[in-house]
């Protein structure tokens, strides 16, 4: 830690105590435009991400947007398929997964997630784009900060907002077109139609982003994100991070083009702060790994384009592992990641075949908490169930009832008529099976429960439930 | 609350509220000691040999404790939480209830407003409101009539052809609306042991269970007597009076000849409660159909 934040210190009374303040406004960050293999791949990691969040609410499947999570209905419809409040195991299920995956990313590659595809980042970038559009590059930047208000201020400082408006709009209502229905809202909201509600969502989405990606940017990631904090628990030796070489750069400093530096002492750093100016974080990576960085490459291809100048080597801020630095090689294979993968497979396969089997309809049987067990009525023996049905298909179903038991005793059953059920409904059914008194010879036996629908034999649910009598 | 009580609570949530304000105040700077090093980066706090940088937080943090500080201080202002004072906003939450009540009864209306004036043979005939029906049944009235409303041990069944009041729509309301006491007098005292086991055997015998000739030949004298003002001449019972068919082989409570002497010795009271003041009027006439619709179900063989 040798350039730690400079802090403002106070002198109070004639100074003899100094104090110094705790809590500082940061500093802007300006990033210095850089191009290279990293900034490439960041383009095809984040923008496909990106594309799939604008443009999934837009495509219709059976008829219905593609991701919809109807709130009020309590129905999530994702694709082909729609989950219901009883999945939300699925849901817990999926959130451990990713973040298995994301353990498992983390351990070979480092803090990639944040660097290349975290909406925190992308967004950052974006906004970013539009500040060098309308301002021009970093020192641009700076000086129009510094600089008297004029005409060309204003407008060059309108543009860089009104474009962040604009992308904090789109955000907000693709957000809020997940839930709402991105169609419906867009044509609500421009015919001033719109529920309450949709509007001050859209109205606070876009705010937060703008504020967000705007203004607070880095800080999020050093500050709030609880990711940043515990990503040092993952990290091992072989974890490819971004280094920079201290063997090969130091001694760092300026030098003539056509000098044998190396016989000065002197390493193939050049001191040119390229790798500080492009760091989105505001860090300067000489100083050894730092819980700030992201991992996003850009002080990689800052230093690279340099080394390229001077005709040095390539890769003296690279991504490699402690190991490689310290003279031996990275292991990508190492009992860790065996792990992740072991169980990421697991739990992958077994979610897949927990959504694939899933039935759409769903019963549960509860017996009549009465008085009694049973009850005798005209020479039968009553016994009163509960059915709870649950369609959670697509399509409204009439559903059936019928009991299965022992073969020697003649079963009825009493029902409602009709038991039809709209998509996503639930209702309770209450049954009353019954066998004739003279026959029964157990007291107490199983029967199952049969809900099928009418117009299709396979929405079935079969129950156990037992049927009780008097004492023999 | 008394005057004391108030008062405590008052300043302990002032004195928490002032006291907090001053530990933030005074830690967001930290003395440096001139005699150690300039070149000194730490805050001078150490703990276990673990020393502090003096690595500044942002601003905005510490503003959003001060903008904490500020909401507390209006929400107190506003919203009852000291003492006695119940705040300038005139919040209670009785009156949050009532808010939220109202809102409710707004979109029950909505729900039921339809079912207001329909006749209950025409909502029975709605699939819609007999779900809804069977909703309020199975929150209200499952509990004593059984989740199928075929009745218990002195809870009638609803779901066959047997009334003891009447089994029209308009009777059915009238059970709901205002409920009813249902009195068998003792009549033991009346017409003696005897009389009651002779009494048994002749309503046995209506019924075409196993019964004693002799004896009942002498019960339906006693019936003829005594039983006959309420449960009529064929003892087919009085819907008016809510006595009970006694010729169906249907019961209220047990068909065996100890339960049957147990209700001529002792009578039988019995109590369907009101449902005007714990239900509102649409529900009341949802349930009724749904009632009036269980005749309407019937027997599957499997």
């Amino acid at each position: 830690m040798s350039d730690l934040i400079p802090t403002r210190e106070e002198q109070e009374g004639d100074g003899e105590v100094r104090y110094r303040m705790l809590y500082e406004s940061e500093d802007k960050v300006y990033i210095r435009h850089i191009k290279g293999v990293f900034t490439r791949v960041r383009k095809y990691t984040g923008l496909p991400l990106l594309l799939a969040f604008f443009f999934l609410p837009w495509i219709n499947i059976d008829g219905r947007q593609s991701v919809f999570f109807d709130l009020p209905t309590r129905q999530f419809h994702i694709f082909w398929t729609t989950f219901g409040p009883q999945d939300g195991f699925l849901l817990g299920w999926l959130l451990i997964i990713a973040a298995f995956a994301l353990f498992a990313v983390t351990t070979l590659l480092g803090r990639v997630w944040c660097g290349f595809t975290c909406p925190q980042t992308v967004w950052t970038m974006m906004f970013i784009w539009a500040e060098r559009v309308c301002e021009g590059d970093r020192n641009k930047r700076m000086k129009l900060d510094k600089a008297p208000w004029n005409l060309e201020k204003v407008l060059r400082k309108g543009g860089t907002h009104t474009i962040w408006l604009l992308i904090s709009l789109a955000t907000a209502l693709a957000f809020v077109g997940y839930f709402y229905g991105v169609r419906e809202l867009v044509v609500d909201l421009a015919t001033f139609n719109a529920h309450p509600q949709g509007v001050f969502w859209v109205a606070f989405f876009t705010f937060a982003t703008y504020m967000n990606a705007g203004f607070l940017r880095e800080q999020v990631c050093k500050y709030m994100c609880p990711y940043a904090r515990f990503q040092s628990v993952m990290y091992d030796e072989d974890t490819l991070a971004v280094y920079y070489d201290a063997k090969r750069g130091e001694t760092r400093g300026p030098r003539k083009k056509n000098v044998d530096y190396k016989a000065e002492g002197m390493g193939d750093c050049i001191d040119c702060y390229w790798c500080v100016q492009v760091c989105p974080v505001d860090i300067d990576i000489r100083d050894g790994m730092q819980y700030e960085c992201i991992n996003c490459g850009l002080c990689v291809d800052a230093c690279n384009s340099v080394m390229d100048k001077m005709g040095y080597e390539q890769g003296l801020i690279r991504f490699t592992s402690e190991d490689e630095l310290q003279g031996g090689k990275t292991r990508f294979l190492r009992p860790r990641l065996f792990g992740y993968a072991l169980i990421l497979v697991a739990m992958t396969g077994l979610f897949a075949q927990q959504v694939m089997t899933r039935s759409p309809i769903e019963a549960e049987i509860t017996r009549d908490r009465g008085a009694r067990m049973f009850r005798e009525s005209q020479g039968q023996v009553q016994n009163v169930y509960t059915v709870k049905i649950n369609n959670m298909d697509q399509a409204p179903h009439e559903f059936t009832i019928k009991v299965e038991g022992k073969p020697e005793y003649d079963y009825s059953i009493r029902k409602p008529k009709t038991i039809y059920l709209v998509p996503g409904e639930m209702f309770s059914v209450p049954i009353r099976v019954s066998v004739p008194r003279d026959q029964l010879k157990d007291t107490k036996h199983d029967i199952e429960i049969v809900v099928q629908a009418v117009d299709n034999p396979e929405l079935v649910d079969k129950h156990r439930t037992v049927f009780i009598g008097p004492k023999q | 609350m008394s005057t004391f009580w108030s008062v405590w609570v008052i300043v302990l949530t002032l004195a928490n509220l002032a006291l907090i304000t001053w530990v933030l105040f005074a830690n967001r700077k930290v003395a440096v000691d001139d005699q150690a090093e300039p070149e000194n980066k730490t805050t001078g706090h150490v703990y276990d040999g673990i020393e502090e940088y003096d690595n500044p937080l942002p601003k905005w943090w510490f503003m959003l404790f001060v903008a904490t500080l500020v909401f507390s201080a209006g929400y107190l202002v506003v919203y009852p939480g000291l003492g006695n004072f119940k705040g300038f906003g005139n919040w209670t939450s009785v009156g949050a209830l009532e808010a939220s009540q109202a809102k409710a009864q707004e979109r029950f209306h909505e729900t039921f407003g339809k079912y207001e004036n329909m006749p209950i043979e025409q909502i029975a005939q709605s699939p819609e409101a007999l779900k809804m029906g069977s909703r309020i049944f199975a929150n209200n009235c499952a509990v004593c009539h059984g989740a199928d409303a075929g009745g218990n041990f002195g809870f009638p069944n609803l779901t066959d052809n047997a009334w003891l009041y009447g089994g029209t729509p308009e009777k059915i309301l009238e059970t709901l609306y205002n409920g009813r006491q249902g009195m068998m007098p003792p009549q033991g005292p009346v017409i003696g042991e005897e009389g009651v086991r002779n009494a048994t055997e002749y309503v046995l015998s209506l019924n075409g269970l196993e019964h004693d000739t002799a004896m009942a030949a002498e019960g339906q004298k006693v019936f003829n007597t005594v039983c006959m003002a309420c449960h009529g001449m064929d003892a087919k019972g009085n819907q008016m009076l809510g006595a009970p068919n006694l010729t169906d082989d249907i019961w209220l409570y047990g068909s065996n000849r100890e339960q049957i002497q147990h209700t001529i010795r002792g009578g039988r009271t019995n109590m369907m409660p009101a449902q005007k003041d714990k239900l509102r009027e649409d529900k009341i006439r949802l349930v009724a159909a749904y009632v009036y619709s269980l005749s309407q179900q019937e027997e599957e063989k499997q």
